[in-house]
Order: C-alpha cells, then sequence, then structure tokens
C-alpha cells in the first residue's frame, strides 16, 4: 500500500477539512501514484463524501429488493422508473437537504426541492407532482417557529413557482429534531417508457455541454457537510448553502423537455450536491470513459474562480449533456430561446481520466474507474436494538374522560391538521390534481388519461426507535395501505433513509434493522424500492434523531373516476372497521401524548394480513362498494373516524366496539393492517369479508353532525373540526417564548 | 374562433389554460410566445396564470413589457377581448390596461384555498352566463392578490360597473372575514370601462369537471364563447 | 457612473410588511421603533458620464419598470 505523501498544498489539516480520513487520503495517493493537487483533492472529498459515495450504507442498501415485472430503472440513476401502461413510465424520487435547510430554512428547502425536480426531469420525466415529508424539533423549542415558517415557504416559493402542484406530505414534531430538523422532498414525473434519458456517457469525441444558470461560489462544499455532524459553529456556515432561482429552473425544465422531444441527447446529468464534480465523475464512470473539460469555458458568474472553486460550486439549476455530434446548434438554438447559458465545455475521451484544463494547461488529472469503484465502503460494526417490552392494553389505565382524551390527542402536534401548511402550497397547478393533502394518498390523474397515480410519504420514527425491523416494515406498509386506501395498486417506493452518526453501533443498528424490515415488507408486498436517498450523521452535540426512513410509495389506478376519498359524507351509510383490532397501546401516540410515556414495543406487523386485508379493500373499492375509506394509523380508530367525519362534515354514531378490550385501547391502540370503509350495503362488505377470510365488523352509522360512541359525550363535529385545525395555526401566530 | 393564450418564461397555468379552452370551446387555442411582434387575427387574448419572469420586481412588472404585451395593448384598444387570469390580472395593471395594483397578500404568504366569489355583474361578455348576485366556488394561488387602488379610483369603477367580482361568505354577503388577502372593498376581479377586459384573481380554468373539485369555472369560459361566436 | 434606486410604498399604501417587520422587531425587544416601511434597493452602473442625463434616463426606467407608480414612490442617486 502507497502510504499518503503530503506538500505544501496538502497537509495533514487540509486533509482532515476535506473530511477524508488518513486511510483514505492514503488510497487517493495510490489512485493518484503521487499526491493529488488541491483541486484532485476536492474532487476525491466530493465523490467519497457519505454523501456522494453511500460509504457507512451501501452493503446494506444492497439487500434491498429493486427489481419486478414493473420496474423499468432501480436505484442508481437520477430517479427510479415504473412502467405505468400504455406505454408511459413514472419517474420518482426522494432526497433530503435536511442539513441546509437547518442553516437557512428558507433556501435549504427551496433548493432542495429544486434538486429533486432536477432528478426526475433529466430523466426526460415532466415532473407532475411534489411531496414533502418534515420533521420538525419539539414545538416549545425557540427555533421551531422560524424553521416550520421558513421551510414551508421556501418549498412553496420554489414549488409554486415552477409550476409543479405539492399534493401531499407530512409533518411530525420531536424534540429529537431540535438540532437537525429533516426536509424530505419527493418529485413525481411522467415520461413515455420509450424515452428515457441515462446519464452514462457515450461516444469519444461527443461534446459536452452545460446548461442552466451561471456558476458562482455557492455552497462550496455544500456535500461534505451534509456528511458532518453538527456542533454550536455551524450556524457560522452559511455561506456555504445554495440559493434557488425556481424561475431559472421553470426555463431549465422547458428547454429540457423541448430538446428531448429530438433524438440529440446521449445522456444527462443534473449538477446536484457536488456539481461539476459528481456529474462529470457519474457520467464518465457509468460509460467507462473520459470526460476532458476545459473550465475557461463553464459561464461564471463571478471573477477569478479557481478550477477548485468551479468543480465544488453548487450552484442551482444547472445540468451536464452529452450530444451526439452536430446537434450543438440545434440544442443551443432551444435553450437560447429560455435565455439560458449553452456553452460546449469538453469532450467524451477514451482515455477513463477525468482532465480539467484551464488557462491551456491541466489543472487536475483522475483515473474516473479507481475514483468511482474504489471509493471507501464501511461494514460498520452496529448493535441491535434491545427489545422493548409488549405493554398489555390491560396496564395502562383508562383515561378519566374519553372524550377530553379524544380532543387533547387531535389537537396534539402530530395529529393536528397541517391545514395551516399545504394551503401556502398551489396543489392543482396542471389541472390533474384530484385528492390532495389531508386525506391518505394524494391522486393525480395522468394527463389525458383515466389513470391516476397515487402518492404518499409515511415514517413512524417513535416505532423506528422502540424497534427499527418493525418500524421499517411499518414504514412501507402505511404507504401500501394509503395507496391501497384510495383504489389505487401500491407498485414501488423510494426511501430517505435519515439517521443520526453511522459511527456509533447503536446507530448503525437502527440503521441495519430498518433496511431489514423494509426489505422484508417490500418482499412481502411485490412493492420493490427503485430509488432512495441515505442522509446520515443527523446529529448534534452527539444528540441523535429518531430513526427516520420515510418511504414515497407509488400505485396506479385505472380509471380516477373510482377512486375514493377518506370523506364520509353520504348521510346513513355504515362505517365498517376491516382489520383486527387488540388494542395494542405500545409506543402509541396515546401512550406519548395522554400518558406521558415513550415506550414499549411499537405494533406487530402482519404482512400477510396486510396484503389480504389491503387487497379485500381495494377490491371493494374498484367494485363501488365503498364510497369512503382511510387506514388507520396515528392515534388508532377513533382519530381515523373522526378524521373522516370532519373532512365530510357529517357525525357519526359508533354503535359497538371490538369486544374483550378496554374501550380507550380500541378507541386509541394502533393496531396495523386496518381500514375503515363507508358503505351503503354493509351487509353485503361483510359477507365478502368472511369470504375472503379478512376480519370486518360493523361499527357505526354516518349521520348528522354528533359524534357519539360508546364512553363519549355527544360532541359536534364543527368543534372536533376546530380543535383540529386550530392548534397549527395558533402556535405560528403566538410570539416565541 | 380563434383564441390565443400568452406564454410569458415563467407562465405554468398556459397549459391548464389551453385545456379549459378546447375542451369548452371545442378548439385548441394557439400558443404564442412572448417574444412576437405580431399576432394574427384574434378573438380573444388570455394571459394566464405563473410567475412570469419569477415575479422578480413586481408580479406581473417585467412581463407587462414584453413585446407581445405592445400588440395586445394596441388590439385591445380597439376592442380585442383580453382575460388575465391571476399574474395574468396582474400583468394587465402592470401594463396600465386595468386601474389599481395587486399587492402583497396582507397575511404575506402565499394562500392556495377555494374560496367563494360573487358575480357582480352579468352584462358583460365574460359573465353572462352567470345570475348577477351568484357566488362561486373557485380556488386561489397566489402571494400578491391584494388588491389596491386610490379612493377616487375604487369609487370610479363602482360606480362605472366594473367591479366583476367580489371576495364574499357562502351567501355572498361581501365580509372581511371573506377576504383571502385584505383587497380594497373586496375585489377578486375588475373590466377596463367597456368591459372588453378582465383581470380575475381566481383559477376558473381548474373548476372546469367535478372530478376535479367543481365546475364553477365553465361559465366563464361559456360566456365568451357564446359571446364570441 | 452608479445608479442607485430606492422604491417604496406611497404613504397611505397599507404595507403589511413593513407592519410584521415593526411587530418582529418589538418582540425581539427593540423598543421605539415605529412607522416600518419596506422598500427595495437596486443598483447599476450606467454608461453615460452626465449626471444630468444619467438622472432622466434612470427617471424614465423608474416610471417605466422599476417602479410602480400607482402604489410607489422612487429616489434616485447618483455616485
Amino acid at each position: 500500500m502507497t502510504t499518503a505523501t503530503y506538500s505544501a498544498e496538502i497537509t495533514p489539516e487540509i486533509v482532515a477539512q476535506h473530511g477524508l480520513k488518513p486511510e483514505e487520503y492514503a488510497r487517493c495517493c495510490a489512485i493518484m501514484g503521487r499526491t493529488p493537487n488541491i483541486t484532485e483533492l476536492g474532487v476525491f472529498s466530493v465523490m467519497w463524501s457519505e454523501h456522494c459515495s453511500y460509504k457507512s450504507s451501501k452493503v446494506h442498501l444492497k439487500t434491498l429488493p429493486t427489481t419486478g415485472p414493473k420496474v423499468i430503472c432501480g436505484p442508481g440513476e437520477n430517479a427510479g422508473v415504473i412502467d405505468i401502461g400504455d406505454g408511459q413510465a413514472a419517474i420518482f424520487k426522494i432526497e433530503s437537504h435536511n442539513h441546509p435547510s437547518f442553516i437557512e430554512p428558507y433556501q435549504g428547502a427551496a433548493t432542495g426541492v429544486g434538486g429533486i425536480l432536477r432528478d426526475v426531469f433529466t430523466m426526460g420525466a415532466r415532473p407532475i407532482a411534489n411531496l414533502n415529508a418534515l420533521r420538525f424539533g419539539s414545538p416549545d423549542h425557540p427555533k421551531t417557529r422560524h424553521l416550520v415558517a421558513g421551510v414551508v415557504a421556501g418549498i412553496g416559493g420554489y414549488g409554486n413557482c415552477v409550476g409543479v402542484p405539492t399534493v401531499g406530505g407530512e409533518t411530525n414534531f420531536h424534540p429529537s429534531y431540535n438540532g437537525n430538523i429533516l426536509v424530505n422532498a419527493m418529485t413525481v414525473g411522467l415520461a413515455d417508457a420509450d424515452k428515457i434519458f441515462y446519464s452514462a456517457a457515450a461516444g469519444p469525441g461527443n461534446p459536452v455541454i452545460y446548461v442552466g444558470a451561471k456558476t458562482g461560489r455557492d455552497g462550496i462544499h455544500g456535500a461534505t457537510m451534509a456528511s458532518a455532524e453538527f456542533d454550536d459553529e455551524s450556524e457560522a456556515k452559511r455561506p456555504t448553502v445554495q440559493v434557488g432561482d425556481p424561475f431559472t429552473e421553470k426555463l431549465l425544465i422547458e428547454a429540457c423537455l423541448e430538446l428531448m422531444a429530438g433524438d440529440s441527447i446521449v445522456a444527462i446529468q443534473d449538477m446536484g450536491a457536488a456539481g461539476l464534480t459528481s456529474s462529470s465523475v457519474e457520467m464518465a464512470g457509468k460509460g467507462e470513459l473520459g470526460l476532458e473539460l476545459d473550465l475557461d469555458c463553464v459561464p461564471v458568474r463571478e471573477t477569478g474562480m479557481t478550477a477548485y472553486e468551479i468543480m465544488l460550486s453548487e450552484s442551482q439549476e444547472r445540468m451536464l449533456m452529452i450530444l451526439k455530434p452536430g446537434r450543438e446548434a440545434d440544442a443551443q438554438r432551444i435553450f437560447h430561446k429560455w435565455e439560458l447559458d449553452f456553452a460546449v465545455i469538453g469532450k467524451v475521451t477514451e482515455t477513463g481520466k477525468l482532465v480539467l484544463k484551464m488557462h491551456g494547461e491541466t489543472v487536475a488529472e483522475l483515473p474516473v474507474e479507481p475514483l468511482v469503484s474504489q471509493a471507501p465502503q464501511y461494514e460498520r460494526p452496529w448493535e441491535p436494538t434491545p427489545a422493548q417490552p409488549e405493554i398489555a392494553a390491560s396496564s395502562i389505565p383508562a383515561p378519566a374522560n374519553l372524550t377530553e382524551t379524544l380532543k387533547t390527542l387531535l389537537g396534539s402536534p402530530d395529529i393536528a391538521s397541517k391545514r395551516w401548511i399545504w394551503e401556502q402550497y398551489d396543489a392543482t397547478v396542471m389541472g390533474d390534481t384530484i385528492l390532495r393533502s389531508g386525506g391518505d394518498a394524494a391522486l393525480v390523474r395522468v394527463h389525458g388519461t383515466t389513470k391516476g397515480l397515487a402518492l404518499v410519504t409515511d415514517c413512524t420514527p417513535r416505532y423506528c426507535f422502540a424497534d427499527p425491523v418493525r418500524g421499517g416494515a411499518q414504514a412501507v406498509v402505511e404507504t401500501w395501505r394509503n395507496v391501497t386506501a384510495t383504489g389505487a395498486t401500491p407498485i414501488a417506493i423510494t426511501d430517505n433513509m435519515n439517521f443520526g452518526n453511522p459511527e456509533r453501533p447503536r446507530i448503525m443498528g437502527q440503521f441495519v434493522g430498518c433496511i431489514q424490515g423494509i426489505r422484508e415488507a417490500c418482499l412481502a408486498l411485490d412493492y420493490p424500492v427503485v430509488s432512495g436517498n441515505v442522509s446520515l450523521y443527523n446529529e448534534t452535540n452527539g444528540q441523535g434523531i429518531l430513526p427516520t426512513p420515510v418511504i414515497g410509495g407509488v400505485g396506479l389506478i385505472d380509471d380516477v373516476a373510482k377512486a375514493v376519498g377518506i370523506a364520509a359524507k353520504t348521510e346513513g351509510e355504515t362505517l365498517v372497521l376491516i382489520g383486527d383490532t387488540k388494542g395494542h397501546l405500545g409506543a402509541t401516540l396515546y401512550l406519548r401524548e395522554i400518558a406521558g410515556r415513550e415506550d414499549g414495543a411499537p405494533p406487530a406487523i402482519d404482512l400477510a394480513a396486510e396484503r389480504r386485508n389491503g387487497d379485500f379493500v381495494r377490491g371493494q373499492i374498484l367494485d363501488g362498494a365503498v364510497s369512503a375509506c382511510h387506514d388507520l394509523s396515528d392515534g388508532g380508530l377513533l382519530i381515523g373516524l373522526v378524521e373522516m367525519a370532519m373532512a365530510g362534515g357529517l357525525g357519526v354514531a359508533i354503535e359497538a366496539l371490538p369486544a374483550g378490550i378496554p374501550a380507550h385501547a380500541a378507541y386509541f391502540g394502533e393496531d396495523q393492517a386496518r381500514y375503515l370503509v363507508a358503505t351503503k350495503d354493509p351487509e353485503a362488505l361483510l359477507a365478502a369479508a368472511r369470504a375472503a377470510s379478512v376480519p370486518a365488523m360493523r361499527l357505526g352509522r354516518i349521520a348528522g353532525a354528533i359524534l357519539t360512541g360508546p364512553g363519549l359525550d355527544a360532541i359536534s363535529v364543527e368543534e372536533l373540526r376546530r380543535i383540529h385545525t386550530g392548534w397549527l395555526p395558533a402556535y405560528m401566530a403566538a410570539e416565541p417564548a | 374562433m380563434k383564441i390565443a393564450v400568452i406564454v410569458f418564461p415563467g407562465s405554468n397555468c398556459d397549459r391548464d389554460m389551453a385545456v379549459a379552452v378546447e375542451q369548452i370551446a371545442g378548439v385548441k387555442p394557439i400558443m404564442v410566445w412572448h417574444r412576437e411582434t405580431e399576432l394574427p387575427k384574434l378573438d380573444l387574448a388570455i394571459l394566464p396564470g405563473g410567475f412570469s419572469y419569477g415575479d422578480y420586481l413586481r408580479s406581473g412588472a417585467m412581463a407587462a413589457h414584453s413585446p407581445v404585451m405592445r400588440e395586445i395593448k394596441a388590439r385591445a384598444a380597439s376592442g380585442l377581448p383580453v382575460l388575465g387570469i391571476c399574474n395574468g390580472f396582474q400583468i394587465l395593471t402592470e401594463a396600465g390596461m386595468l386601474p389599481g395594483a395587486l399587492m402583497r397578500n396582507r397575511g404575506l404568504k402565499f394562500i392556495h384555498r377555494p374560496v367563494t366569489t360573487r358575480v357582480e355583474s352579468s352584462r358583460s361578455i365574460f359573465t353572462s352566463r352567470y345570475q348577477a348576485g351568484q357566488v362561486v366556488t373557485i380556488p386561489i394561488a397566489h402571494a400578491d392578490g391584494n388588491y389596491f387602488a386610490a379612493t377616487d379610483v375604487l369609487d370610479r369603477i363602482e360606480g362605472q360597473g366594473q367591479v366583476a367580482f367580489r371576495y364574499c361568505d357562502a351567501a355572498g354577503a361581501v365580509t372581511d372575514d371573506s377576504n383571502p388577502n385584505g383587497s380594497a372593498r373586496n375585489i377578486a376581479g375588475i373590466f377596463n370601462e367597456t368591459k372588453t377586459v378582465l383581470g380575475y384573481m381566481p383559477h376558473p380554468e381548474r373548476v372546469i369537471e367535478p372530478l376535479l373539485g367543481g365546475s364553477d369555472g365553465r361559465a366563464l369560459f361559456e360566456s365568451l364563447i357564446g359571446a364570441l361566436s | 457612473m452608479k445608479v442607485k434606486v430606492h422604491v417604496t410604498l406611497k404613504p397611505g399604501v397599507l404595507d403589511p410588511q413593513g407592519t410584521a417587520i415593526g411587530h418582529a422587531l418589538g418582540s425581539l425587544g427593540f423598543a421605539g421603533a415605529s412607522n416600518v416601511r419596506q422598500g427595495k434597493y437596486i443598483e447599476f452602473d450606467l454608461a453615460e458620464t452626465d449626471p444630468k442625463a444619467a438622472r432622466e434616463t434612470a427617471k424614465a426606467m423608474c416610471e417605466k419598470l422599476l417602479a410602480n407608480t400607482v402604489i410607489e414612490n422612487y429616489a434616485i442617486d447618483l455616485a
């Protein structure tokens, strides 16, 4: 093994500042056969950062199922691609922008949306929907209000301007996110299955083109920042945050799609985190070729930029393309029409090297293959998470008053309506949004057809903390249920793995456990992973976040007219509960919000029951037997039921509860594999359930404007709605403490 | 019938508008890029919603000075009907084709939700298929929809019957609670003096079928098609 | 020649952003700030050496684009 060699320019301190361990630096020197210069070191540091190399996670991610009859392209490209019939494909991915959003919430969240949009339209898809999974610290934390306001404004500011509807997502609060909020953005796009664009360079001699916005000194070392733990000085790192320009992005979308309608493009890659470095290395690496770039040709908006700065800049709204020879003029005409920069900055070579030139000199020369294939990979030591005890429902005392308990839960931060957030997002631009935030999955029609895509994000971090395997599986099955509850058939997922410091065995154990749970659920449900993102080191001063593997699920329905929402809006219909209710209270919101405890094992996941119950419900929806459907999750049966009543503006008379368990466990237990459906013919539905061996029981009737039930005081749905929608606006309007 | 939808850099409701027009009028509109300096013979020009030029400087300010707007202004002066929705309304005020200005919402936030507006007059080519006083539910999606004009201007446009729509409650009462953005006198849409130009903040093109949440927007297009054919 | 333009809302035009800023200043403990109004600052280089001509050009720019004179005033500084 070559030992590390240093120079006046490359000292051990410089290496450390680039986030490279001494042994990793020694490997750089071995690959180079010499001491790298500063530009080359910058390229290594970016490519070998956790963000780009997945060095802690790769060995585990490889165990996930990524193929299936409907998978056109799994993980490894800019986004995953699935077949949705009729020669069409859906392209989607979720990605985190956690660290930048904590430091500068507006720009961090905005550029997160911009980045994930580019990942999707880079592959030839027109983006048709955005979703956002957000996790903030405790509402009592002095920074939370400011972060919520900034992140929401940033997501809206970007998404609204580019004209892609923001149709769904989720928002949780927990003190573990006080120093590390999570901003996970998902984009779904639509393309023709035979016109999908990939990133592998091809054709030595072909021109390499830079398009989009100019390069400035934005976000230099963002990728390495995204792979480092926070400390109290992090807020002084503000200058490395990029600024988004959604107007330019909108032009870039239109220009790229116009060019993609022809056949000029050989390969295309967006410049996301790590900018020109990762885009050029990935294109060359996938094509097993070299690239030669003349950095003097890169459009810049600041003077005196060095090769290092140009290669590491994270300026937004930029793309790298390889064109067929002779197509430059056509492409340039399109980009100039859209008032975007267009520059030929180099060519594809057979050398297998990334060669960077500036002022007529070679300023960097790196062998691409070893830079990619010899990136460090770690099998980090991990400890399994100790099992939490199962908590018997009977051991949790009943509350003094069930109605007051309902009101408390309904107005608690995780259950309270997020209307204040989603009213700041344009959800109906593009004219195809059928179901949006506030229900289960969102539903977006495939333009010009009767088909619809059901879209959702989910994760229950408190389950993942208590039992990573169950929690990982639960995140997957909840998306599957949410998609199912609209009538759509779940097809595939994208995952955003947000965890603490993987160098701590307990944290790594959480990661490994969640992956195992995700894997088991995906296999059982034929629901593969087609894209994803890993965000590690979400820790501040040694305090890690709850393990948060956010799952983005996508499903398909052939006729959107058959889809149902959660609103119980037909007077006289019956609510039927599908699935087994055992009254599981461990790790539930009831336990946390009412009993003040966060212990206990989370609900067990019975994947066979999930599949059986879900397939039954979907069949009933498509047969027209069900007019509304809601999956049961956070807060259990009563919260789900009240959400249906509030959405429909009607009351419910609960006639019977699942037998054999205390009322508070029946109402608030979080048993899985359950749905609540509204039907006009309960006898037929119950008979069909019996025939399918699916547990089902008549729960109550939809009528009037009042909620009544065993042990409950009568309460108007209007009053419940006031509590549900009141918390967040009041919280945001309040003065900081 | 020849209808043009004008496309500015940053327009994002241009496709939605074209879909609505085609679905209701049965003819495909022509899409006109903002750099065009000459227009074919037209029966109607539509300025769609979006964020022209990113809403940088002021919403609609830069689009109002784009080459195509000189031609639109000249044609409108000789009677060409022009409809501006959301950003299109902002462009019309910035271009001086409608009085007043659209300022930041009083809550300072972007708002997207269905709102109820009252049809103030059915005597126009845009509103003839509505009843005067009818309450229609149509979504808004804007950050700058707070209509402002000096008091004498407000008095004048009210006196001349130029107020087309006002924000109101479900029963049609014009109240402060039903005013989503702080607009002067709850104004949601106004005509020019000859009622051949309409600017309207809500998005009628998004509510043309029940599956998408309603069809109250249809009558606006049906009014135009009826008047122009 | 460097041209600096300040665009502000006319007196009497409601300025909710200014109000919000004033409110935030108060809640941060800065007492005594009232009548907060916010505006825009725009600067650019003009290839014109005669100050009078430069001011005329800048004025035309403000009237036509930089300010909306329905709601805004402007002030021009030359340097």
